[in-house]
């Protein structure tokens, strides 16, 4: 086994900002607005980290799928304790139609390429709330999957994991390599400290395109039209 | 638009609010805009303002005020309402300008260590904002104020001992006056280290708690988030060994960022509110920030100096989980205060006194609480001398709250007698005007009622706060 762990964060919006929809309807306003990493991501990178420190596993290797700014992203989870980052570079167009289906085929690819034992992610982003990379990737690599953790332990080459599901705490046990997507109760994200921030500067981010991972990031879906929620009423007593 | 509706109908409004000019029990104002943010923390009677604004930049808010300058209506200044001396009361009506609409965190430089704020930002929002920089603002007084609501109260939090207070953190500020016109304390959009140009206005205006100027804009000094924090709890046989360990360990040259007292009646009521098995005798909680190897250091220097105290039960911790199963005792305090008396209310007195005179008067204090049947548990962050009686009591009982009243007097006196202040962080407000009198001495109130003339002539800027002065 490797003991590599591969974990994916995504740039979004500040969870505080207060979001704006575009005048022209074709999305919301991101110039200017404060990103950092989707909160789920930053619960599966402290994961990762905790695993490493438990020396359960050997190197965790963080990946956005973004423009260049994404590398931003990558530096909060070597500040956090991963070890190197890829950053796989789209922008423009395609990064306004990048979704799960895209990134979960380059996160399959990269699996292969960096013989990964787990895939750690979070359950979702914050922007756009698919709830469907961890699943489309475990299918894409034929791999067990364990989603919405809450608890997860390694027991030689098996993975214990507590699940939230709608009924209550869901016990498995799944095999390895695996992906498991992260939950809120997973754990609390350690803050990035200066000195570890300065650390991660020397880390190594490698840049590459999809098109060498021979990934296609072309979309299915159009956006038609994006607005605002209706106003609500005033209620009648 | 709204705010020009309240332009024209101003002098209308304060004719119809003349009629509804209502003295309330408790703190919680019929304005329904207010309602939401003041919190009953405190007995004092409160009076609603006449009328609320809600105005979203300087510009408005210099608009306004030359309005009321005009018409010489009272200003009150309102960040989150959590002050805990009435300094948000309009004891003589007026306009309250409510600023949570301006909520911007502006300029931050983290290379430079500073940010810029707006009075809608609060510690906790701001901290958040900051996390990805590796920076944080270490001030935390109990709730999560107004960053600029503390500049105006001159907070101080649980890690003062090592950080300081907001009269050490803030750099610069934008202050609009009386008259509607607008001030840089340290020139417009200046942040040097340290300065020694001209009178020092910024320390004028914290502190100042809205007697001289609204606070529009604050610049703050920020600190590396530590790389690792320990937290320990020991118990001693008594108060004179909690304090004395605490002196020693800061002339030991450990820079300890929490040292945290609670006395047997606080302790014993931590234990039943949450659950625990602390002994029932003077605690210290403390913490320690720093890097791996110093915590070490820091830990073990702490260690052996409690032990030569009679300190006991030393516990500690290091990962997140434990340290706050650790601190929970103390942050629930004032719940676990509340709960001993249930329908009660709670009052928090706030006196600071040189380290040396801390034993004294705490067993002083003490004896008043149980020579007057008072339920007076004690917390303190004895690093700073300061520490505060959680006073909980019945508020349809008169006889027992000017039993209260007086005692949080004589508690007062007592402190100024050791060379000590009335206030170490809530301020003055309404309830310690007098005590500020004994407290500075007549030239001292000169000096700052002259200021306050300077300023503010019409004493429109939050009339009857900090300094009393003679109705005609």
């Amino acid at each position: 086994m490797s003991g590599r762990v591969l974990v994916g964060v995504k740039r979004v919006i500040d969870y505080a900002v207060k979001i704006r929809v575009k005048p022209d309807n074709t999305g919301v306003v991101t110039d200017g607005v404060k990103h950092s990493m989707n909160p789920f991501c930053e619960i599966a990178v402290e994961e990762a980290v905790k695993l490493k420190e438990k020396k359960l596993i050997k190197e965790v290797v963080a990946v956005s799928c973004g423009p260049q700014q994404s590398q931003e992203t990558i530096r909060t989870a070597l500040a956090m304790g991963a070890d190197r980052g890829i950053h796989v570079d789209v922008s423009g167009k395609d990064y306004e139609n990048l979704g799960p289906l895209q990134v979960s085929k380059i996160l399959a690819a990269l699996a292969k390429q960096e013989d990964a034992q787990l895939i750690l992610l979070g359950k979702q982003a914050i922007d756009d709330d698919c709830n469907q990379t961890g699943q489309m990737t475990a299918a894409l690599l034929d791999w067990p999957q364990g989603t919405f953790a809450s608890e997860v332990s390694l027991e030689g080459d098996k993975i214990n994991l507590v699940r939230e599901i709608d009924g209550g705490l869901e016990h498995i046990k799944i095999n390895t390599p695996a992906v498991i997507t992260a939950d809120l109760r997973l754990n609390t994200p350690r803050y990035a400290t200066l000195p570890n921030i300065m650390k991660a500067k020397k880390k190594k981010i490698v840049t590459v395109k999809p098109a060498d991972l021979g990934v296609d990031v072309t979309s299915r879906l159009e956006v038609l039209k994006v607005e605002e929620p209706p106003q609500r009423q005033a209620g009648r007593v | 638009m709204q705010l020009l509706q309240l332009f024209k109908n101003l002098s209308l409004w304060k004719e119809l609010c003349k009629n509804l000019d209502k003295v309330l029990a408790s703190c919680f104002v019929s304005f329904p805009s207010l309602s939401a943010h003041i919190i009953a923390l405190f007995l004092c009677r409160c009076r609603p303002p006449d009328v609320v604004v809600f105005p979203r930049c300087v510009e408005e808010v210099s608009a306004l005020a030359k309005v009321c300058h005009k018409h010489r209506l009272p200003i009150i200044p309102f960040g989150t309402g959590t002050g805990l001396e009435g300094g948000v009361g309009a004891m003589k009506g007026g306009v309250c300008f409510s600023l949570r609409n301006m909520e911007q965190v502006l300029d931050l430089h983290p290379e430079d260590f500073d940010v810029t704020v707006e009075p809608g930002v609060t510690r906790k929002t701001l901290n958040a904002y900051l996390r990805d920089t590796g920076l944080w603002f270490p001030i935390d007084p109990g709730a999560d104020a107004s960053l600029c609501g503390m500049a105006a109260t001159s907070a101080s939090g649980t890690n003062a001992v090592r950080y300081g207070t907001m009269r050490e953190n803030v750099i610069n500020l934008e202050v609009v006056l009386a008259d509607g016109s607008v001030v840089h304390t340290a020139g417009k959009g200046r942040r040097p280290r340290k300065t020694s140009a001209g009178y020092n206005l910024t320390n004028l205006f914290v502190g100042s708690e809205g007697t001289l100027g609204i606070i529009t804009k604050t610049t703050l000094r920020l600190y590396g988030i530590p790389e690792a924090m320990v937290s320990a709890v020991c118990s001693f046989p008594s108060v004179q060994a909690a304090v004395d360990s605490t002196v020693q360990t800061l002339q030991a040259g450990v820079p300890i960022a929490r040292i945290e007292f609670l006395d047997d009646v606080m302790i014993d009521a931590c234990n039943r509110f949450s659950s625990l098995s602390y002994p029932v005798t003077p605690t210290l909680f403390l913490e320690f920030h720093g890097s791996e190897q110093s915590l070490e250091e820091q830990v073990k220097t702490a260690e052996d100096i409690t032990q030569s105290n009679g300190g006991s039960d030393f516990q500690w911790a290091r990962d997140t989980e434990t340290r706050n199963r650790l601190w929970k005792a103390r942050h629930d305090a004032w719940y676990a205060a509340l709960a001993l008396r249930p329908g009660c209310k709670a009052y928090s007195t706030d006196v600071c006194v040189p380290l040396s005179r801390l034993p004294q008067i705490i067993v002083e204090t003490k004896e008043d609480l149980i020579e007057n049947r008072l339920t007076g548990p004690i917390a303190g962050h004895v690093g700073d001398g300061n520490f505060h009686c959680l006073m909980v009591v019945d508020p349809n009982d008169p006889e027992e709250m000017h039993r209260v009243h007086l005692f949080t007097e004589r508690l007062a006196r007592r402190a100024l007698a050791m060379d000590g202040t009335c206030t170490g962080e809530h301020g003055v407000g309404l309830g310690k005007r007098a005590l500020l009198c004994e407290e500075m001495g007549p030239v001292g109130i000169q000096v700052m009622q002259s200021l306050k003339d300077a300023l503010d002539p019409n004493n429109l800027m939050n009339p009857g706060k900090i300094l009393q002065r003679e109705e005609p």
